[in-house]
């Protein structure tokens, strides 16, 4: 079963290509990692992914509904908003809300138009923020969080909803040592668990232990896209990053160094 | 949310111990002590029913739609000095009170400067809706900017162009902004439409709360943001350009309100809702009362009170940004 597919998506910004002819199609319980250098079309193909943005050509369908080619009414966005959550890249709160309070934003497309949060809301965003290590700062006000703590933050409002389908912009930017492989050891365990995972990253050796299939971008175009160690070789990342990489050990020992 | 509640239930006091002052002052005072005899009774009934209390219930009204709008503007912007004027409401509404006015309709059937002047916030807001709509914040924060210029050009005009001193003296006056010599026509005739423009105000609460994390995210959270902005902006100009039409002009409720209880309801925009409207109410009738205890003749206008009032208050938040900035 086929839970997201794009075809022959293409995106231009002032004359510029974004995206070009790609085709990708991904199942339940699939983890993957978008790879590839800075502008290479990640954050967008993510955003075109998630029904956030219209591609100028080509075709989006998640869970059997066609995105694209059309504008989305209020009632398909808070479909499509109980289906997949999405995360962009450095997200920010406006407000110095607490921090129990922004994750609880997630479940905005499940809750009544009126009402305070039931007690199996708040079950579920103390899960979320025990997940994420932010019990202890539940109360703190978001704009006093570091960097790090942000970033996990935002990342307990997308796993709140118990999402379908998770597309995530670099979840992993600013998370310390121990985080990251905890944060990427939760997006494995989703996938695991038959959602769909879909994650932007910078750190390769992560995406090679962890992802189940990697998506590998360099200016717009998919140079490869397959399970981690048959894409992953120095050969693709050298075309990829236009630097000589390394490729070393196998399996959760496998590591990437450049 | 234990916080808020108590935050609510304090104000709820102020207001009624407020609002019973603001029944009990003025002249006759003498009379609530006890009318002597059958004529004082009548007198009292008369100042209370008559003139008292729609005033009370106007100040309660406007007060309401003025810090309810300005908490619901400033959660859509982001943008802690957004209030309703910025949108081209008011100025819509006092330019269309102020035709009324100069061509002297007004002084022929009182109810038709409250009803242009209505249907003035709604020529305005829907100026503003066409040329900034569906182009995100910015541009309808500008398109406001730009709409509140035309109106205000459009006041100026027709004070340039009085007829005679006596109009012009009119439309000052009007647009100091004042609940004095107001009857339940006027109450009759803007309520209906501050609270059903109040109601879509407060439906808003989820849309602006998801905002807090930028528009992305919030249409991601299944927000439909075009539909969102359509209805604060058919709300503002219901409540407020009704508001404005039957009490012209009054500043700086509408930005002060949201600002005072905001910390105390954790800063969230959708809880800041119904405590803002309490406290803009609290605000309008605090300052109606002060323009009747102040012992100024002629009496102190209220637009000229709130601004006397409001303008250090908003140097005092530009302080505190610039303090939290550095």
């Amino acid at each position: 079963m086929t839970l997201l597919a794009a075809v022959d998506l293409r995106v231009e910004r002032a004359g510029r290509v974004i995206l070009d002819g790609i085709g990708v199609a991904a199942q339940p319980g699939e983890f993957i990692a978008v790879i590839g250098p800075n502008g290479a079309g990640k954050s967008t193909l993510l955003r075109v992914l998630a029904g956030l943005q219209s591609p100028d050509r080509g075709g989006v369908t998640l869970g059997g509904k066609e995105l694209t080619g059309r504008t989305l009414s209020s009632e398909d966005l808070r479909q499509l908003a109980r289906l997949r959550a999405f995360l962009p890249q450095g997200a920010h709160c406006e407000w110095p809300i607490a921090v129990e309070r922004l994750v609880g934003l997630g479940l905005t497309p499940s809750l009544p138009a009126l009402g305070d949060f039931t007690l199996s809301d708040r079950a579920r965003i103390d899960a979320a923020l025990e997940a994420c290590d932010l019990s202890a700062q539940r109360q703190q006000p978001v704009t006093t969080l570091s960097g790090g703590e942000l970033a996990r933050a935002m990342l307990a409002r997308a796993l709140v909803g118990d999402p379908e389908v998770l597309m995530v912009d670099e979840p992993l930017a600013g998370l310390d040592p121990r985080h990251t492989q905890d944060a990427a050891r939760r997006l494995q365990l989703l996938a695991a668990g038959g959602k769909l995972v879909i994650a932007s990253v910078h750190d390769l050796t992560i995406a090679l232990r962890r992802a189940t299939r990697v998506w590998a971008l360099k200016e717009g175009r998919l140079l490869a896209d397959g399970p981690p160690p048959s894409v992953m070789t120095a050969e693709l990342l050298r075309e990829l990053f236009d630097l000589e990489a390394s490729v070393a050990g196998s399996g959760a020992r496998a590591y990437i160094d450049f | 949310m234990r916080r808020g509640t108590r935050l609510v239930m304090v104000m709820s006091a102020m207001l009624l111990v407020l609002a019973a002052a603001s029944l009990a002052t003025g002249r006759g005072g003498h009379l609530l002590s006890g009318p002597t005899d059958e004529a004082e009774a009548r007198l009292l009934r008369l100042i209370l029913w008559e003139l008292r209390l729609p005033r009370l219930v106007l100040a309660l009204l406007v007060g309401a739609a003025l810090g309810l709008s300005g908490a619901v503007l400033q959660g859509l912007t982001r943008n802690p000095l957004a209030e309703p004027g910025l949108l081209g409401v008011s100025s819509g509404a006092a330019l269309g009170a102020v035709i009324a006015i100069y061509t002297g309709l007004g002084f022929l059937w009182s109810l038709s400067i409250p009803l242009l002047g209505l249907a003035g916030a709604f020529g305005a807001t829907a100026l503003t809706l066409t040329l900034g709509g569906g182009g995100g914040v910015l541009v309808l924060i500008l398109a406001g900017a730009a709409v509140s210029g035309l109106m205000l050009a459009g006041t100026a005009l027709a004070l340039n162009l009085a007829p005679n001193p006596y109009a012009a003296y009119e439309i000052t006056q009007w647009m100091m902004g004042s609940l004095a010599d107001r009857s339940w026509h006027e109450v009759l005739l803007a309520a209906p439409f501050v609270l059903a423009g109040s109601a879509l105000l407060l439906s808003t609460g989820r849309g602006l709360d998801a905002l807090s994390l930028g528009e992305l995210q919030a249409t991601s959270l299944g927000v439909d943001l075009a539909r969102l902005r359509r209805r604060v902006l058919l709300g503002t100009a219901l409540a407020v350009g009704a508001a404005t039409a039957v009490t012209g002009a009054i500043g700086f409720i509408g930005l002060l309100a949201p600002h005072l209880v905001r910390a105390r309801v954790g800063h969230q925009p959708g809880r800041v809702l119904w405590p803002a409207a309490l406290c803009g109410a609290l605000l309008l009738l605090a300052a109606d009362l002060a323009t009747r205890v102040v012992p100024l003749q002629p009496e102190l206008k209220l637009g000229v009170l709130t601004a006397l009032v409001g303008t250090p208050f908003f140097l005092w938040l530009v302080w505190r940004m610039k303090r939290v900035a550095t």
